[in-house]
């Protein structure tokens, strides 16, 4: 998993659901029975995960928005984390 | 215990009471089943009439404007309502995560491809009836070839499929076949489910309450099945309240993030909370659903801790527990205020302990023996044994 490519293109994994809850003023993964309640940064990486982009996209993107550098580290870790918690799957 | 937790309990009742984040509509108590195990209550034969379509819209609407999301449609069996794809498309509209709890009776072609187009989201199938269809299933018969094809159904529509089962003595020694069978299936999920005793699992107690041995031989079963099938199946286990020396966090506490409304529109905190005595439980008929959580005297009755007895009131692990189960501290004591019998730490112990005793001799004892108890009738949930129960360990040993 740590060597993940970065073509790969991870998506909110089948059955789940990525939504804004005004309720809580958080995002929430949604999924059977339960919620994660999400913090900025990793709603910020799961909005971004459609499938279409790739990891190496979605990290670009976050680092235009965020006018940071060097996040790439971090956003993998977190996708690897996410594919494990079956939160994502990754489409090539 | 950790010190951790002995060195920070959590503050009182705050006056921040968060939203309903759990809706459960229980639909419907009409249900083709018969289970012994049901959680529905007793005397559900006389609850009044079901609430209309567009009652149960208006609750969707009312709870997730105060923050709602996960629904769960629940019964009885929730697919006799004709309504229930009107349901779950307002649902899924209104943002809610919509969860359909379903024994798959009456789950056709034609109903899975409408409800998928309202937007359900997932279903969980329940293998109810066990002691039937665990025998039909071993005899490869007509329950066994429904449920396989509800199972095959679901996989189609691409939801996942996940299974509930609920073990209880007749049927735990069987936990390897059942297993076998949702593997059949195509499961991912299992949760085996050991029964809690409330409603009519609680009238048919002793006689399926499972001893030690039966309990322990059935998690290294599962625990074998559970390595064998890793990254395929994940499965879930379980054990009866009964065998714990501390009570489950029941609801995370009464009125905390539960809101469940009964057939006839009555609103609870928790679906088995009708039986407590002195609870004046609203109606969605004439409150509002923001009125009933957060002013409703019913649903603040159990909120915070200042209604906790002793052992719980300064007990250190109040906030984590909160007394346990207010319905199961009402049925073995009579009070819903005492500690949930289930912890160690309770005076009224002995009641779970004594319990768990008799399902021991039970099982040892050659049937008919001075060691085992006086042989009883399992009562099937009908609405012609549809009665009411009165709290008090004696009666369960009327």
């Amino acid at each position: 998993m740590t060597d993940m490519p970065d073509t790969v293109r991870p998506a909110i994994a089948q059955g789940l659901r990525l939504q804004w809850e005004p309720a809580q003023e958080a995002h929430v993964l949604l999924y059977p029975e339960g919620q994660v309640k999400l913090n900025g940064s990793a709603a910020a990486i799961l909005s971004r995960c459609d499938g279409a982009r790739t990891l190496a996209d979605i990290v670009a993107d976050l680092e235009r928005s965020y006018g940071q550098s060097g996040l790439a580290t971090d956003v993998r870790a977190f996708v690897v984390l996410a594919v494990q918690k079956r939160w994502l799957e990754l489409r090539e | 215990m950790s010190a951790a937790a002995h060195a920070a309990p959590a503050p009182q009742a705050s006056p921040g009471v968060g939203p309903p984040l759990w809706l459960l509509l229980e639909l419907t108590y009409r249900c083709p089943l018969h289970c012994v195990f049901c959680y529905n209550p007793t005397d559900f034969a006389r609850t009044g009439a079901e609430l209309p379509t567009a009652d149960w819209l208006r609750v969707l609407r009312e709870a997730r404007a105060l923050g709602a999301v996960q629904l769960g449609l629940s019964g009885g069996e929730p697919l006799v309502r004709e309504d229930l794809e009107a349901i779950v498309a307002e649902a899924r509209a209104l943002g809610y995560y919509v969860n359909l709890i379903t024994s798959g009776v009456g789950l056709t072609r034609a109903r899975i491809a409408a409800l998928k187009a309202a937007g359900l989201d997932h279903i969980q199938l329940s293998f109810q009836d066990s002691t039937r269809e665990l025998n039909d299933f071993l005899s490869s018969t007509r329950t066994f070839e429904l449920k396989s094809q509800v199972a095959a159904l679901i996989r189609e529509y691409g939801y996942p499929m996940v299974l509930n089962v609920v073990l209880h003595r007749l049927n735990i020694d069987h936990v390897g076949q059942i297993l076998e069978m949702a593997e059949a299936f195509g499961a991912q999920y299992v949760e085996l489910a050991n029964t809690q005793y409330y409603g009519w699992a609680w009238l048919n107690r002793d006689q399926l309450l499972p001893s030690r041995a039966q309990l322990e031989r059935a998690e290294a079963v599962t625990q074998r099945f559970r390595e064998r099938v890793a990254g395929r199946m994940q499965i879930y286990f379980v054990v009866p309240d009964y065998f714990e020396t501390r009570p489950k966090a029941c609801m995370q506490g009464l009125g905390s993030v539960f809101l469940a409304v009964a057939p006839d529109g009555i609103a609870m905190p928790c679906h088995a909370a009708r039986m407590l005595p002195g609870l004046e439980l609203p109606s969605v008929r004439d409150m509002d659903i923001r009125t009933i959580w957060y002013d409703s005297p019913a649903f603040n009755r159990f909120r915070g801790q200042s209604w906790m007895k002793e052992p719980c009131r300064s007990c250190p692990e109040r906030s984590k527990d909160f007394g346990g189960c207010r319905c199961q501290a009402y049925l073995l004591t009579g009070d819903p205020d005492n500690a949930d019998p289930v912890c160690d730490l309770s005076p009224h112990h002995g009641l779970v302990t004594s319990a768990v005793a008799r399902a021991e001799a039970a099982a040892q004892g050659p049937p008919g023996s001075a060691a085992a108890p006086r042989e009883q009738v399992l009562i099937f949930r009908d609405h012609r044994t549809s009665i009411p129960v009165v709290a008090g360990e004696q009666s369960a040993h009327r």
